[in-house]
């Protein structure tokens, strides 16, 4: 009797001890896991940011920040000087009756004239200015803000921001912009079309992260 | 060269033109239709403005090649149309032109303004008129034969 006693006692130890074991590997395993996840997700993120710096370049050069100023009216060249002619930006962003974006601007480019041409010719509104009244260069973090804001941005999602790089017109233009009136090509954004691409799905899938604004 | 076939105030016309060639050559060179103006060559003037498919358009930086089947109208067409008789019998009666060599461009612009605007305030006029350069300075007299024409068309008296 006295020895049954003990190996039940030796049953219920090892019992005990295998199961306190396989809950600390379970947690070990879970916490691992989880550290994992979490560094995925950062690292997910910093990627994201980074992919988001590359875009940003390409927002901010001269091929598309002209057209979106905080002002009543556009831009044009690399120095970004006010666009001439009395040119102003209208109730619809496409200039007034009589003095409209496409007064000049055709379907494509006019290379013997010099004048950039290509669908539907237009200012971004308002909502997308990336420049201050004074044409300061809003932060990356201030520009990610409102190019996220789907209040802001003809209530685009992730799916629809990279749409919008891959096939608008306007974009498209700005990486085969023609020629300068004096027959110079006009200078390219700082990547690709297909590395502009490239970046925004990179971004999107990330979740299209920004750097918080101060 | 290409041949391109165009309509111009209504009526068929074919040329054959290099492909850059600015509508504004085409016009006074290929058709001998001077009524539209060389003022500048690169859109900063106003003096070529014509209506390209209803929109006021410098003609000295489109190229033929980018018109496609839309219509063409010049001044020439203007004591036909509605409101260009009426904006042409106000520039007249005011007195409007001094050398007149912007005119043809002017009147263009005002008849595009006044389509899409009937009542233009002074904004209106100043904004959609500002493509439009006078050496003589008659802008004042531009304004009042624009609100002149505004009047006679709101009167009915487009003829």
């Amino acid at each position: 009797m006295r020895s049954r006693n003990a190996v039940a006692r030796a049953v219920f130890v090892i019992l005990v001890v295998s199961l306190t074991w396989s809950v600390w590997i379970f947690a070990r395993t879970v916490r691992q896991d989880s550290a994992q996840r979490s560094n995925a997700g950062a690292s997910n993120r910093t990627e994201g940011l980074a992919a988001w710096q590359q875009i940003y370049s390409v927002l901010i050069s001269p091929r598309c920040i002209n057209c979106h100023t905080a002002t009543s009216f556009p831009q044009q060249g690399d120095d970004r000087h006010r666009h001439f002619a009395n040119v102003v930006r209208g109730p619809e962003d496409r200039g007034v009756p009589a003095l409209q974006c496409i007064t000049c601007h055709q379907e494509a480019n006019a290379n013997s004239t010099g004048v950039p041409g290509a669908h539907d010719w237009h200012l971004a509104p308002l909502s997308m200015k990336w420049q201050d009244l004074n044409g300061n260069i809003l932060s990356s973090a201030a520009v990610c803000s409102d190019v996220t804001d789907r209040s802001k941005n003809h209530n685009l999602d992730g799916a629809g921001l990279l749409k919008h790089h891959t096939v608008e017109p306007l974009v498209l233009w700005a990486f085969q912009p023609g020629l300068n009136i004096d027959g110079t090509p006009r200078s390219l954004p700082p990547l690709t079309h297909e590395e502009l691409v490239a970046a925004t799905r990179k971004w999107v899938e990330a979740g299209t992260p920004c750097l918080q604004t101060h | 060269m290409e041949t391109y076939k165009l309509t111009v105030n209504g009526q068929p016309k074919e040329v054959t033109v290099d492909p850059g060639t600015p509508l504004l050559w085409v016009l006074r060179e290929e058709l001998k239709m001077t009524g539209t103006k060389f003022g500048c060559g690169i859109a900063a003037c106003g003096a070529c403005t014509v209506h390209l498919g209803g929109v006021a358009t410098q003609s000295c930086v489109v190229p033929v090649s980018l018109v496609g089947n839309r219509p063409i109208v010049t001044i020439e067409a203007m004591a036909d149309d509605p409101v260009g008789r009426v904006v042409q019998d106000a520039w007249v009666s005011l007195d409007v032109v001094q050398c007149g060599y912007c005119q043809s461009g002017q009147i263009m612009s005002a008849v595009a303004l006044l389509k899409v605007e009937p009542k233009p305030t002074d904004r209106n006029i100043e904004e959609s008129m500002g493509g439009n350069i006078c050496r003589c300075g008659t802008y004042v007299r531009i304004r009042e034969a624009i609100k002149a024409a505004s009047q006679q068309l709101h009167e009915g008296g487009a003829r």
